[in-house]
């Protein structure tokens, strides 16, 4: 179980403060898949790397808590850092051309990471990495273990790359963006994929998407951040169903669907603001529909509203807000 | 007036093959990136191209431009044989189709401000006298595509990544074109400026009666911005129809595994069984014999392997497979 408490991860650049990951609590429960969703420069991928430890400079990780069991990362040292990623954490990138190296056979790259992390022989090694390239269904994985990626599909590496997170049984999954570069029949095979091992091997993962498609098929539970914020969070059937804040109802409704016909998509105006030049207010106020003064004088508490589900909207909860 | 005439593109038996210089042996591959390709595109409707990556989407695209030069076949502007055009005709010609492609990052000069983009193709053709005409049209352009028409004297890092693909969307509307190719113009865009763009380009073509031809590997856009879907598989069309006769009721096997494969913004239509295609994409270079989606189809038979499916079309739709249907 991972928990997240009130991270806030900034890059400190030579224009200014940029808060990337503002005050962003996630929990992660056993045997879940959990979805981070929002647009590029969300805090997104940057709440998953602070998660390993691997923000680098000018980004450092600010204040906050950070817990896999009970347990703090933030205040571990580097090497027991290293002893967990790989191992119990493990992470899947989108492109994974760039993520396997070019010149090692991608069988010696997955056993390096049990060899890193389990006291075993070369031979075992390789025996679970041929193990576990049968597990992600790669073919012929025998023969595949001497392939180098660029021998490899787009949708073999992606495979390649799933057999090396899992190699080590990790208790957390992190996929950032794990099928946007993949052709959608290969995107259905992977996510399927990634569906079996979580009930196999019993792994939680946290699926960093844009995609809301994927995130209806994957996920159980779905925070959407924008601008380094948690906007909304809820069970997957209720944030679908019933979708509060206005920047989750237009991303809803700006994605074409079924029998829609040729009625205007919905349009969020204007983009993303920077994370040097933050709007007073919620953050999303100045694209806001729904917007009224008060949004842009104070930003609203993330508050919850019915069970599980929370939102950072004065139109809901609180006082002085109106309940639409 | 033939039939081809009709159509404001028609695009006949065409072929485009690549020759890959061989390995240290020196024996050279052929790769079949289209292969006996037709369909039209009649003035002011979108056909969208499907398929995943490799399918030859993009050449085809290319070919009707004549970025590529095609190997075999025919393509048509109102009639008119491009292959058969000389150099003058063809810039002429080339003034009735433009193209916007995907990475807007990639696609403008970072070195050329907004007016010298938008304002290239309009020197080139020599349209205008003046500067002052000229920039008239490039501010007109500018608000026709929803920027504004001050930053003018802007550079590319200036704009966000939507704005960006508003400049090259300008860019291809300056010279008045009849149809514009758009190659994956929204995969790189969020969500919320896809809808902008998408938006804007349903605007665009009621307003100027564009033709497009879609080129997209998102089914979900395709469907909201395309009146007829072509569908490829590894440089052969499998499918074309009207958009609601291809999601409603596919022909093609293939064309059910991408519909069945598109992730629903819809968790309650979650599938724990859906049929997922198997395998993997075979080579352009040595495509299978037959219909060169057997060695994946589930419903292939002994034919299939043998004897390549022509596209036949019944009733407005064309589909070319031996088992076609429901």
């Amino acid at each position: 179980m991972l928990e997240i408490e009130r991270l806030r991860t900034h890059f400190f650049t030579s224009r200014g403060v940029a808060p990337a990951v503002d005050d962003v609590t996630i929990t992660i429960p056993p045997k879940s898949i959990v979805g981070v969703v929002g647009e590029s420069g969300c805090g997104k991928s940057v709440t998953a790397l602070s998660v390993l430890r691997l923000v680098s400079s000018p980004g450092r990780i600010v204040s906050g808590s950070i817990r896999l069991d009970g347990e703090e990362l933030l205040t571990k040292s580097g090497s027991a850092m290293r002893a967990i990623r790989g191992d119990r954490i493990s992470m899947i990138f989108q492109e994974p051309m760039t993520s396997l190296n070019p010149v090692y056979t991608v069988g010696r790259q997955v056993s390096e990471a049990i060899t890193l992390h389990r006291n075993v022989s070369r031979a075992e090694a390789r025996d679970g990495t041929v193990e576990m390239f049968r597990a992600v269904g790669i073919p012929e994985p025998e023969k595949r273990f001497k392939s180098y990626p660029h021998q490899l599909s787009g949708g073999l590496r992606q495979r390649v790359m799933i057999a090396m997170a899992m190699a080590c049984r990790p208790e957390l999954l992190i996929a950032d963006e794990p099928t946007t570069a993949l052709d959608v029949t290969t995107e259905a095979q992977i996510l399927r994929l990634m569906k079996e091992l979580e009930t196999a091997f019993g792994a939680s993962i946290m699926l960093i998407t844009h995609n809301l498609g994927v995130v209806a098929e994957m996920c159980d539970y779905v925070y959407v951040m924008y601008a380094g914020r948690i906007m909304e969070q809820a069970g997957v059937f209720e944030l679908f169903d019933n979708a509060l804040h206005p920047y989750t109802s237009g991303l809803l409704g700006a994605i074409p669907r079924p029998g829609g016909g040729r009625r205007r998509l919905f349009n969020i105006e204007g983009m993303v603001p920077s994370l040097l030049g933050l709007p007073r207010g919620c953050r999303f106020s100045p694209r806001c529909e729904r917007a009224v003064s008060r949004c842009h004088e104070e930003e609203p508490e993330l508050r919850g509203v019915a069970g599980e589900h929370s939102v950072r909207c004065f139109l809901y909860g609180g006082e002085g807000g109106a309940v639409s | 007036m033939t039939a081809a005439e009709t159509h404001l593109v028609s695009v006949e038996h065409v072929v485009k093959e690549f020759r890959l210089s061989g390995g240290f042996r020196g024996e050279s591959q052929i790769v079949h990136a289209v292969s006996d390709v037709s369909f039209y595109i009649d003035e002011g409707e979108t056909l969208a191209m499907v398929g995943e990556s490799g399918c030859g989407k993009s050449t085809v695209g290319r070919l009707i431009l004549r970025l590529a030069e095609p190997t075999g076949g025919t393509v048509r502007l109102e009639g008119r044989d491009l292959g058969a055009l000389d150099k003058t005709q063809m810039r002429e010609a080339r003034r009735a189709m433009q193209i916007i492609f995907q990475d807007p990052y990639a696609s403008l000069n970072p070195r050329m401000n907004v007016y010298m983009i938008i304002a290239e193709p309009l020197i080139a053709h020599k349209i205008y006298n003046t500067r002052a005409e000229t920039e008239n049209r490039v501010r007109e352009l500018m608000s026709l595509v929803g920027l504004r028409p001050e930053q003018i004297n802007r550079y590319p890092h200036q704009f966000s990544g939507g704005q960006r693909q508003r400049i090259g969307i300008a860019r291809a509307l300056a010279l008045n074109p009849k149809l514009i190719v758009c190659d994956e113009p929204v995969s790189a865009l969020d969500v919320s400026i896809q809808a902008q763009i998408l938006n804007l380009l349903c605007d665009l073509q009621r307003g100027l009666r564009l033709a497009y031809l879609f080129i997209s590997h998102d089914l979900s856009v395709v469907r909201y911005i395309s009146d007829r879907v072509c569908v490829m598989f590894l440089g052969k069309v499998c499918e074309i129809a009207k958009t609601e006769e291809i999601f409603e009721k596919p022909m093609h096997p293939y064309t059910r595994f991408l519909l069945e494969a598109l992730p629903k913004p819809n968790p309650h239509a979650r599938k724990e069984k859906k049929a997922l295609l198997a395998g993997e994409m075979p080579s352009p270079v040595n495509p299978p014999p037959g219909c060169r989606f057997h060695t994946r189809c589930p419903k292939a038979g002994e034919i299939c392997r043998i004897d390549e499916p022509k596209p036949m079309e019944n009733g407005g739709r064309t589909v070319a497979c031996h088992f076609p249907g429901a």
